[in-house]
């Protein structure tokens, strides 16, 4: 909903690909528009989105490469950088299961029943959408740092969370709690219970009925959700930041370790960790494109 | 068996525990985190908390996180508008890559898209350098605040637009056009009217996204005090300086901030899906 998710879970869900070619409408003298018109509003649009998307794409691998291949070649093996990686792997690896679990199993309790307070259930899954990544950081710092009374309890127990690793993750999941439930409950909502009751009525037992009705119908979507989900844990910034206490080599994962780069003027080491990053997000945008066209070769069956 | 519609009863398996599950979940991870900030800011006494929140330096930065936010969502639904148009009522070489690529500020890490905005829009960047003899500075000011919270925002309006547009009947615009309106009265009287709904939960989207990002917006702004500081950044100044309970009074300022854009979005939707039948 406030989302990422929701809007590309549309997506997903409904859209499927014969409709995007234009030409239905293009061919249809009451729905096209003369040709001043359509060239205008195709200049204003791509040059938008070549000006604020395509651009700084670009200039993220040109300003990495800039200085050459060893200089990018040793920003990304030095093993802070190597630490950073590991840290910001760890963190996605204990994440994503974490919200994978929680996502299936609030999808199947939001899609398949009706109950009360089903709507509020739904914004309050949305609430980390809306909230500022650095009010999530703070919210977890009053929590376990040393002020508050659990935090004093965990000290005398020398857990340490803040400034830690445990920190980091929880600050993680909290951003992308919402991700993969997001993804799947329209999802399951549009496919409706009918087959799975089916499954029961013939004798099926609950997980059998999940895994053999229920996942194979989601999985596409179950993936993009992942894909996402993944992508969001090892970006995130801000809430990361306030728990991380930015400790070289302990505490930093490679968004942090891009920003303390750049700070210290090292720009195309910087841009050398930053390119890593990008080039996920590439990725997760390709992986996208596969599952949405499988999703619609399904739908054109 | 099962009654379509019947609302207590159903026979697939799993209900309580799941429901369980994730009200457990929901309260460890989201809402007991957001009940210790009220709980530290009801430590604080009134006078305190609004010495802090209105402050004049901490204003300036509402005044700038807000009026950004405000300004790059409304650009982003005008150009979002057209992008989603494009999409759907053109075909052009590269579509399926602009396609592809409106989604990178989802997917892209903020930090990566905040050095790499500062790099182009930097007086000696691609951008930059074509913009100074203009007299237009736009890294290190709050003009690029709002460059960032545009690319931020961009997605927004585009995914809740497109589908929406794909959906309308072309039938519609055939008897208006049929019953004489040109093609920009169709538009405008018959199409637009469809499309406000997407268009104000894009907005509101894009707005409430804008409003708490972080990331991007601080390498190109310059952090300049009473200039170009926004709201999330004056949270972590504060924390610098030891003072958990100045950076409390701030988040809970943006917490309600966010309550109320939440509802105002759902309010939105469920508004949105009475009109198309559809829901986000």
């Amino acid at each position: 909903m406030t989302s990422a998710m929701v809007t590309s879970t549309t997506v997903v869900a409904d859209q499927p690909k014969a409709k995007l070619k234009g030409t239905k409408f293009e061919r249809n003298s009451a729905t096209r528009e003369p040709a001043w018109v359509k060239y205008t509003v195709l200049t204003i649009a791509l040059l938008f989105f070549a000006l604020f998307l395509v651009v700084p794409l670009v200039a993220v691998f040109y300003e990495a490469l800039r200085q050459g291949m060893t200089v990018y070649w040793q920003a990304l093996v030095e093993p802070d950088a190597v630490a950073a990686l590991k840290l910001t792997l760890l963190t996605a690896a204990i994440s994503l299961p974490i919200n994978l679990v929680f996502g299936v199993t609030a999808a199947w309790a939001i899609a398949k029943f009706d109950f009360r307070g089903k709507q509020i259930l739904l914004t309050l899954i949305d609430l980390p959408f809306s909230i500022s990544p650095v009010v999530v950081g703070l919210m977890y710092l009053l929590m376990f740092g040393s002020s508050s009374w659990l935090g004093r309890w965990l000290i005398d127990h020398d857990i340490t969370i803040i400034f830690a690793v445990p920190g980091i993750v929880l600050a993680t999941v909290f951003i992308t709690f919402p991700f993969i439930a997001r993804e799947l409950i329209p999802l399951m909502q549009a496919q409706g219970r009918e087959e799975e009751e089916a499954a029961v009525v013939l004798g099926a037992r609950g997980w059998q009925v999940f895994w053999h009705i229920t996942l194979p119908n989601i999985k596409w979507g179950l993936l993009y959700g992942v894909i996402l989900c993944n992508a969001r844990a090892m970006g995130e910034f801000g809430a990361v930041s306030v728990v991380s206490g930015h400790i070289r080599g302990m505490t930093n994962t490679l968004p942090l370790h891009v920003e303390i780069l750049y700070n210290e003027y090292q720009f195309s080491a910087a841009f050398a960790v930053a390119s890593l990053l990008a080039l996920l997000a590439v990725i997760t945008l390709v992986i996208k494109s596969f599952v949405e066209y499988q999703h619609d070769k399904k739908m054109g069956e | 068996m099962a009654l379509a519609g019947s609302k207590n009863f159903s026979v697939l398996p799993g209900f309580g525990p799941s429901l369980g599950y994730t009200l457990v979940y929901l309260s460890l991870i989201v809402l007991i985190p957001i009940a210790a900030v009220i709980l530290k800011t009801l430590e604080m006494d009134w006078a305190s908390f609004w010495a802090t929140v209105s402050a004049p330096r901490i204003v300036a930065t509402y005044k700038l996180s807000f009026g950004a936010a405000l300004l790059a969502a409304t650009i982003n639904s005008f150009f979002g508008l057209a992008l989603a148009w494009a999409l759907v009522r053109y075909s052009f070489p590269g579509k399926k890559i602009v396609d592809a690529l409106i989604d990178l500020p989802f997917a892209l890490p903020t930090a990566v898209a905040g050095i790499a905005l500062t790099a182009v829009y930097a007086p000696n960047g691609w951008l930059g350098k074509a913009l100074e003899p203009l007299g237009i500075k736009v890294a290190f000011t709050p003009l690029g605040v709002l460059v960032a919270l545009i690319f931020i925002g961009l997605p927004f309006v585009v995914r809740t637009v497109q589908p929406i547009l794909q959906d309308i009947e072309i039938e519609l615009e055939e008897a208006a056009t049929s019953l004489g309106a040109s093609r920009g009265q169709t538009f405008w009287y018959v199409v637009l009217p469809m499309l406000w709904p997407a268009l104000l939960t894009g907005f509101a989207l894009a707005f409430a996204r804008a409003v708490g990002e972080y990331g991007s917006v601080i390498f190109i702004a310059g952090n300049i005090p009473m200039v170009s500081e926004i709201t999330p950044l004056m949270i972590i100044t504060k924390l610098e300086q030891y003072d958990v309970q100045g950076a409390t009074a701030i988040a809970v300022v943006m917490l309600i901030f966010s309550f109320i854009l939440l509802l105002a979005i759902n309010a939105l939707q469920s508004y949105s899906a009475k009109r198309t039948g559809r829901s986000f």
